[in-house]
């Protein structure tokens, strides 16, 4: 079994978390897969769906309490009471967005538009639309489907898939 | 280092078949590396071709976006243009060494 006999050729992922890096974590997977020419379908629930409601999709944060990998811009410690501040997540947030930008990494809403203008499928997990009281119509207008859990794994099918939890 | 006799030219590739020198690049390999690759090369794929080598030679990172920005083609007809993986392939049929960004 090598990865030439068997490349992967089918990747599920699965995004349950909101922040900008999880977000990210499953946009950059699920648009690399479709640059490779791997079917790709990406599921978002709970958090995660804030990537592909129509109002929050573009305005993501990241957490600035509680997360010991934060550093300041020069590589010290980022202090969890600083983050505590009101304004400071907003000011994170917007900083990683723009680091992202430099390097060619689009928004929210345009990566999900790379993403299908490349084949790939965006759903909805229904249970959790229920949950946040979301209707289709509050979600980005390319959203596939909204589907239960069943659903998605009929579509999961197949020698060679993975499915990938961000 | 590999090489590859493409079009009775001897090219210097990697295992994989992508240029190391993409000096020795020419239209008409490219048309044969097309035609390995199942790609009937048009002037629309030219225009990519060359838009990819001038970014390279810059220095500029590849990206599918940049692709989409470029003015010439959006993204989707870039994948329609070389379908499977449009990066990889598009590399490989310009000349250049295979593309290190992940978007």
């Amino acid at each position: 079994m090598t990865n030439e006999e068997h490349p992967l050729k089918k990747v599920c992922i699965i995004c349950a978390k909101g922040a900008i890096e999880d977000v990210y974590a499953a946009l950059v997977m699920g648009n690399g897969a479709v640059m490779e020419g791997i079917e790709t379908k990406l599921f978002f629930t709970f958090f995660g769906l804030d990537a592909i409601t129509t109002k929050t999709m573009n305005s993501l944060h990241t957490g600035t309490v509680g997360n010991p990998a934060m550093r300041m811009p020069g590589g010290l410690p980022f202090p969890t009471l600083l983050g505590l501040i009101p304004g400071v997540e907003a000011g994170v947030s917007a900083m990683m967005r723009n680091q992202m930008e430099k390097l060619d990494i689009p928004p929210v809403k345009e990566f999900l538009e790379m993403i299908d203008a490349g084949g790939g499928e965006i759903y909805a997990c229904k249970l959790a639309m229920d949950m946040f009281k979301l209707e289709k119509k509050d979600l980005w207008e390319g959203v596939k489907d909204v589907l239960t859990v069943g659903q998605f794994y009929e579509k999961c099918g197949g020698l060679q898939t993975q499915i990938i939890f961000t | 280092m590999a090489q590859k006799i493409i079009a009775g030219v001897t090219v210097d590739v990697t295992e994989e078949g992508y240029f190391t020198n993409p000096a020795q690049w020419t239209k008409e390999l490219a048309m044969q590396i097309g035609i390995e690759e199942n790609i009937q090369l048009s002037d629309k794929h030219f225009e990519i071709l060359y838009f990819i080598r001038e970014r390279f030679v810059k220095g500029e990172a590849l990206t599918i976006r940049s692709i989409g920005n470029s003015g010439i083609i959006d993204i989707k007809g870039f994948y329609g243009l070389f379908p499977g993986a449009p990066m990889k392939k598009a590399a490989k049929i310009a000349g250049i060494p295979k593309p290190a960004s992940c978007v």
